[in-house]
């Protein structure tokens, strides 16, 4: 093996992704600093690289003229892959690289497998016993026998060194399957059996793919709505609100609206099919809406296009057609980002799950008079705990933090935050 | 208690007659050449990591005053525990790029004879090297020489149960022990106010030792107060810890993202506050640094960084067969199993 020692390249060399980060077995080309026919000296950065820990800035080992990019932006590069071909000065392009020289630390094999961390199979020996002719286990394990009635001295050890396993145990105490009871006829007097369908089915279909798609965080915030309290009903007796329902719900949408204008990247959807976030540049609001038939959530199109009357009228005319189970498909799909109210139903907060294919979910809870400190006294105050859920894998902590606590400003603070949009 | 600060951040020099220094151009260029050094040893070292070079690597950027300034106040036969960024002072104690960088090649288990620096190898356990320097230090006592010891840890090592033995121990039995922690403000991801409720000096103070809080990007501070606090101890005064308050200006390693736990505006604020730039700031205002001084010590930086890359290319491949044969007497199934599973690993490397 020759060891280079020298920078400067007397032939083409590739540069292959290193493990940066202590076992990390690939990264993504997220941005080029350099191209074909650049010429680099070692040390200048030639690609930033995101791993499953960090973005990184490789730096290039040689000095000379890039004479190929062998990987593209975006692509997912195993390690050791060769990344870039980087050749002396005045080199022909593309030709033919030398096996690189020396053995750089943290490159995987040459073929799959042999770093994947290897398990053993378990291989059951029945009851091993140990040198000494006793059952071999650890006292944790002694003691979960123990528990569960298990005779230690019966049951096969997969451990090492013939050790029985918890593993072992709890296989040991399963009871045998039975053949279960044949049930066709049996009279079932204490359940009622209702088929699923229809809405009930959706619900239950969206809730289950968005509660095990995306990661879900909720968090929470309990905000003095006084001021909005007062401003519904300066707006219940204004006529430009005449037809319309004027609740907190849609002063909570108004503040809802302003936050996701204010932070788009809320406003967003996750497409795990293209590996893409889509950050939408309308704001469609979705209004979670109990009908006779279940949950549905019609959504107003282009919610931050309306002034506080036509969304009054919207949501109003919305819920309404919803309610009466007329709702066109149109109304039900291409939401962005919903609310939820629950305080209509006496309860404080709950913990939403998304409406599929939605970054975010806010839920109003009740508004109840509640000792608060206002003023540095203590005064009954109108108060309303807000919840907010945001599917982690586009939203982090700071920014639905930011965007709940946006809400909560302006409800706190209607006419002032209101004014100001 | 404020940090004892004799050099503002932007370079002004105010005397502190509890701390006294006599500030000369000597002193201040072999300050200056010697963290400019370290930081560019340590910049090539994180490149030779990038470039998979090394399998780690833990950077000491914008801790140089701490080390420099201390390390050099000491004998050069007193005998150092560091941690494991302690980049900046091993320099001062002559060891090479080579001897610092093999451990993170793989190459060797430590990268050096501690005995001929007086410069113990890095611990990467947590503050294990508190009660290893306790110990050594109780050894000196029983010695009866005029050696003292001193030991590198940080802000994250001193939530550890063994750092806290030690300061009680160390107080307890009087050793000639200097506790040098850099609270460079991050433990790894955790900020050093989730930590501890009570400053570490006066945490410090409770065990009973002799404590003092420094600025710890001052290298003029830092170098006064560990001299004046090493003589004390020299004398016979007992253990004492001193707290440099510093600023980890990168990742805690190679494996760390920064970007994800601390803000921009954060970084900012503490590079203004640089030791290098700090220092620098004073000589160019006293007359005492001119384009040739700067020439030079750019040369000597070049060299330093084309140095280390040569080691570390040069390391060439190791055989690690020997760790399946250090520890047991006799071969155990498991272990060969996991011996020819590691050479089938190496085989299957591409070169």
């Amino acid at each position: 093996m020759t060891a280079v020692t020298q920078t400067v390249l007397e032939s083409v060399q590739q540069f292959r992704l290193p493990d940066v980060g202590e076992g990390l077995e690939e990264a993504t080309i997220v941005s080029w600093r350099v191209g074909v026919g650049d010429r680099v000296t070692h040390n200048q950065v030639l690609v930033e690289i995101e791993t499953a820990k960090s973005l990184v800035e490789l730096p290039s080992p040689f000095d000379g003229v890039v004479t190929e990019l062998l990987a593209a932006e975006g692509e997912t590069v195993k390690v050791g892959t060769p990344i870039i071909s980087v050749g002396p000065e005045a080199a022909p392009p593309a030709s033919q690289p030398e096996p690189t020289p020396s053995v750089l630390v943290g490159y995987g094999p040459a073929g799959d497998g042999g770093r994947r961390r290897r398990r053993r199979r378990p291989t059951a020996s029945p009851a091993h016993p140990g040198l000494d002719g006793r059952v071999r286990a650890k006292p944790p394990v002694r003691k979960l026998a123990r528990d569960l009635g298990v005779d230690l001295a019966t049951v096969p050890a997969t451990g090492p060194h013939g050790t029985i396993t918890r593993e072992d145990v709890e296989r040991a105490a399963a009871p045998a399957p039975v053949e279960a009871p044949a049930l066709v006829g049996a009279p079932e007097p204490d359940v009622t059996r209702i088929p699923a369908s229809g809405v009930r089915k959706a619900t239950a279909a969206a809730m289950v793919k968005s509660a095990f798609t995306a990661p879900h965080v909720t968090e929470f915030l309990t905000v003095d709505v006084t001021r909005s309290v007062k401003l519904v009903e300066e707006l219940r007796a204004a006529p430009a609100y005449a037809g319309s329902k004027v609740t907190m719900l849609l002063l909570a949408a108004r503040a809802l609206i302003a936050a996701a204008k204010e932070f788009p990247d809320v406003n967003a959807s996750w497409d795990d099919t293209a590996g893409e976030i889509v950050r939408h540049e309308r704001v469609n609001l979705g209004i979670a809406a109990a009908t006779p038939r279940g949950l549905v959530v019609p959504s107003v199109k282009d919610a931050g296009s309306l002034t506080l009357p036509q969304l009054a009228a919207a949501i109003t005319e919305l819920v309404q057609t919803a309610r009466e189970g007329r709702a066109a498909p149109r109304d039900l799909t291409g939401g962005t980002i919903t609310l939820t109210n629950i305080g209509v139903f006496g309860v404080d907060a709950g913990t939403p799950i998304l409406n599929p294919g939605e970054a975010a979910i806010l839920c109003l809870g009740q508004v109840r008079r509640t000792p608060w400190e206002h003023k540095g006294r203590i005064a009954l105050r109108w108060t309303t705990q807000l919840a907010l859920s945001f599917d982690h894998r586009l939203v982090d902590g700071e920014l639905g933090s930011r965007v709940l606590a946006r809400v909560g400003a302006i409800l706190e603070r209607p006419k002032w935050e209101l004014m100001q949009l | 208690m404020e940090p004892v600060q004799l050099l503002s951040p932007d370079g002004t020099f105010t005397p502190d007659p509890a701390w006294p220094l006599e500030v000369t151009p000597q002193l201040c260029r072999d300050f200056y050449r010697r963290m400019v050094l370290a930081r560019r040893f340590d910049d090539e070292a994180l490149a030779l990591q990038r470039q998979g070079e090394l399998g780690l690597w833990l950077q000491s950027r914008g801790q140089e005053a701490a080390q420099v300034g201390s390390i050099l106040a000491l004998r050069d036969t007193d005998y150092v525990f560091p941690s494991y960024r302690e980049q900046a002072a091993a320099l001062c104690r002559g060891l090479t790029p080579a001897e610092l960088l093999v451990q993170w090649r793989g190459n060797a288990l430590s990268g050096w004879d501690p005995a001929r620096y007086r410069f113990h190898i890095y611990t990467l356990v947590l503050a294990a090297q508190l009660p290893h320097a306790t110990g050594y230090a109780m050894g000196v006592q029983r010695d009866g020489t005029d050696e003292i010891v001193a030991v590198y840890f940080g802000d994250g090592a001193s939530s550890e149960g063994e750092a806290n033995e030690a300061f009680n121990w160390a107080a307890a039995a009087g050793v000639p022990l200097l506790f040098f922690c850099q609270n460079n403000h991050w433990a790894i991801s955790t900020p050093t106010h989730i930590q501890m409720r009570a400053p570490l000096h006066q945490r410090a103070r409770g065990f009973g030792l002799d404590a003092h809080v420094v600025d710890g990007n001052d290298v003029l501070a830092v170098h006064a107060v560990t001299r004046a606090v090493a003589e004390q101890i020299r004398a016979g005064g007992g253990p004492a810890l001193i707290e440099a308050v510093t600023y980890r200006m990168a990742g805690h390693s190679t494996s760390d993202d920064p970007t994800r736990y601390r803000t921009a505006s954060e970084l900012d604020s503490w590079q203004a506050r640089d030791p290098i730039a700090r220092l620098e700031s004073l000589m160019v205002a006293q007359g005492w640094i001119d384009e040739e001084l700067r020439a030079q010590i750019a040369r000597e930086s070049d060299a330093l960084a084309e140095e280390t890359r040569r080691v570390c290319r040069e390391f060439g491949p190791v055989d690690m067969t020997g760790m399946f044969s250090a520890v047991l007497a006799q071969q155990s199934p498991l272990l060969a199993e996991e011996r020819r599973r590691h050479e089938a690993l190496v085989v299957s490397y591409a070169d």
